[in-house]
């Protein structure tokens, strides 16, 4: 049977080898964040969401935007779950383009967070799927199971990145940030210790809000990551359970063909 | 149905014979289903009822995904993020689809792999190995536009890439690119018509599907032996086979569910595992990405593709003999295309009489070195345009090449095989030998 191990070998490097590809990407090494929602059964941190929800409304919402998520979904089960009149409170502080009226009007749940504000300045809805930290080990990424994309980690680790020289190019300030691909952004660094005051009193360190930001955003690129690892879960436990059953019908049903008296 | 000798269907009642002297579909779903099957196929036998699998989930989650989904430049990218966000279960159907792909194509190198081995494309085979290889062309030319679908980064510039190539083939290559885009470059037309064909071609592989069945019932399945069933009489036959139902389908059933425990593992706990990031990136036309690679199926091939760079001997002769009409990406397209070409026409390639590899000493270890050359391509397919992965990709493509050129016609010559069993009788007996003191032995003779 020695085809059969070389191709289940085979099948294990086959689904190895893209994330291979992704080994060389450059930048400082990011370390991972022991967030609530990495492996398996994870799941997000309402309160750090909330508190991530924070950090975006007061710092980063003033040149990004949130164009993918609606506003309602503020108040989902495995989101921020804001109560209703929360949600619907909140939506009031954002303005959008209505093409009925032909003009600005307060935000109501059934709207989506606004766009950028700048054109330089990236929409965040997707920002922690856009980058992957994690390829290890070995190039062969397995350990997102565990860990998770990387993605969040990522966010955490640029927001702390920021090594205080600047310089001055073709008319726009640039940062230097270790945990950046090419090393300067025109962003500035966002956020520093105290910034915001969390009406929790949680930690507002930098580092414990970048992770809250970091969490938040996460969750605006994959709102519906708890109902899919529960149904992974349902999934692999169900398919499990027919596997044995199927097993068992099986060498039984061969048992008369392969044994002979 | 003919081949090998079985019962056929009867109808016993007045209302089945009613049906079956109009339209004998009973009959045909029994035939097919009761088809007496070689009792020793192994576990590599199992890759047909994934790949059965595989087609109909690609089709039932697209189906639904397509009732969402906006095929248009502006609305393509935001309609995905509503699926995800929005629809019932989308997020779900989502990924279902697009592990669901890279299930199909696990599941059809290990077949394809399995088919080299064991001779399965020799004759009579041949019209099943070249509706298979037919299948597996249409599954990549649907697999790639698919993944333009959702017009990310890697979506518009593989697109702009692979399209490129066509731009490659000499004088109508350019009118064909532009037949392919449906313009100059790839914009909302590309995606109109990639969204159609991409709907389209499931159905026609389905199609080919059915032939491809149909065409090896009629030759009977292949073995781990490759020694034929006996079909002199029923009672022979009978020595050497068993119906399909209900062994091989609930063996078959039972390999699938192993398998989808790990799919769903990897859909539910995952999912972006196999994707590249930048795809969650909307396509922006005027930023390219630091790396452009296709999705893992086409490494393989993608490799081969790159490894004909202008600096090698080969393709500097081409280009002289030719008078400067094939070029480095000319001749990088064909040798893509003629990669596949020439797996389709191992069964003319093969010179050997012996049809499993298992009784090919020889044999063995050339096609075990195919295996690893494919993976090294794969390897070297996501690697940088440059050295040293380029000197490896030359080398990992000029293999392949070979082996299907040079070495299977040769090794019919020179090798000389063990000889197999006589009968799929006594090789299944060999295996499963009769039982002594209440334990079954099991022995492996030939491996």
């Amino acid at each position: 049977m020695n085809i059969i191990k070389a191709t289940l070998l085979s099948a294990f490097i086959a689904l190895a080898a893209p994330a291979a590809m992704a080994a060389g990407e450059k930048g400082e090494t990011i370390a991972n964040i022991d967030f609530s929602f990495d492996g398996p059964f994870g799941t997000y941190d309402v309160n750090q969401l909330q508190r991530g929800l924070q950090v975006y409304t007061e710092v980063c919402s003033a040149c990004h935007g949130l164009k993918f998520v609606p506003l309602r979904t503020l108040g989902d089960e495995g989101g921020p779950m804001l109560p209703e009149d929360q949600v619907i409170e909140y939506s009031t502080q954002w303005e959008v383009f209505d093409q009925e009226i032909d003009d600005f009007r307060d935000a109501t749940p059934v709207d989506h967070f606004p766009e950028s504000n700048m054109e330089t300045a990236p929409d965040l809805s997707l920002m922690a799927k856009k980058r992957k930290a994690f390829s290890g080990p070995y190039g062969l990424g397995i350990n997102q199971l565990l860990y998770g994309f990387g993605g969040a980690e990522y966010i955490a680790a640029l927001l702390q990145g920021y090594t205080g020289e600047e310089k001055f190019q073709a008319g726009v300030t640039l940062y230097e940030n270790k945990y950046l691909e090419g090393g300067w952004l025109s962003m500035g660094p966002p956020l520093d210790d105290g910034w915001i005051e969390y009406a929790d009193g949680s930690s507002n360190s930098l580092e414990a809000m970048s992770e809250d930001v970091a969490a938040f955003l996460m969750w605006t690129a994959e709102p519906k990551m708890g109902s899919r690892k529960q149904a992974g879960f349902a999934g692999v436990l169900f398919l499990t359970l027919l596997s044995v059953l199927l097993y068992l019908t099986n060498k039984r049903l061969w048992a008369s063909v392969k044994k002979k008296d | 149905m003919s081949g090998i000798p079985h019962d056929h269907y009867e109808p016993k009642t007045k209302g089945e014979k009613w049906i079956n002297s109009r339209l004998p579909i009973v009959g045909l779903m029994y035939d097919t289903l009761m088809l007496p099957t070689p009792k020793n196929l192994n576990w590599m036998w199992i890759w047909g009822i994934v790949l059965t699998f595989c087609l109909a989930l690609q089709i039932v989650t697209g189906i639904v995904l397509a009732m969402h989904y906006n095929p248009s430049v502006d609305g393509a990218f935001a309609s995905i993020e509503h699926i995800m966000r929005n629809v019932n279960g989308g997020d779900m159907l989502r990924y279902l689809h697009m592990n669901g792909a890279s299930l199909f194509f696990i599941a059809v190198y290990a077949h394809i792999f399995r088919g080299l081995y064991y001779g399965s494309y020799k004759a009579p085979r041949e019209i099943t190995w070249i509706i298979g290889m037919i299948i597996y062309l249409l599954m990549m030319a649907t697999a790639f536009m698919g993944y333009v679908l959702p017009w990310g980064q890697m979506s518009f510039w593989g697109a702009t890439v692979i399209t490129g190539l066509f731009g490659a083939i000499p004088f109508i290559g350019e009118a064909l690119q532009t037949l392919l885009l449906g313009g100059p470059a790839v914009d909302n037309a590309t995606l109109n018509r990639f969204f159609s064909l991409h709907y389209l071609l499931p159905f026609v592989t389905a199609g080919l599907v059915i032939l491809h069945i149909w065409a090896f019932h009629t030759t009977g399945n292949n073995n781990p032996t490759g020694v034929d069933v006996r079909r002199t009489s029923k009672e022979e036959a009978e020595k050497d086979t068993l119906p399909f139902w209900p062994y091989f389908v609930i063996k078959d059933l039972f390999a699938l569910a192993v398998i989808l425990v790990l799919f769903f593992a990897v859909v539910g706990f995952m999912p972006n595992y196999l994707g590249h990031p930048d795809n969650y990136i909307e396509a922006n036309a005027l930023v390219t990405p630091a790396h452009i690679v296709p999705e893992w199926y086409f490494l393989p091939f993608y490799a081969i593709l790159r490894a004909f760079t202008p600096d090698v001997w080969i393709v500097m002769f081409a280009d002289f003999i030719s008078g400067g009409i094939i070029k480095a990406d000319f001749f990088g397209v064909v040798a893509m295309f003629a990669a596949i070409a020439v797996m389709a026409a191992a069964p003319w390639l093969d010179t050997s009489r012996v049809r499993s590899g298992r009784y090919r000493p020889m044999f063995k270890w050339w096609f075990g070195l195919l295996v690893v050359d494919f993976f090294v391509l794969m390897w070297v397919g996501a690697m940088p345009a440059e050295e040293p992965y380029n000197t490896i990709a030359l080398i990992a493509a000029t293999y392949w090449f070979v082996y299907f050129l040079v070495i299977l016609p040769l090794l019919g010559v020179i090798e000389k095989p063990m000889a197999p069993p006589e009968t799929i009788e006594d090789d299944f007996n060999a295996h499963y030998a009769p039982k002594v003191g209440g334990t079954t032995t099991i022995v492996n003779p030939a491996e």
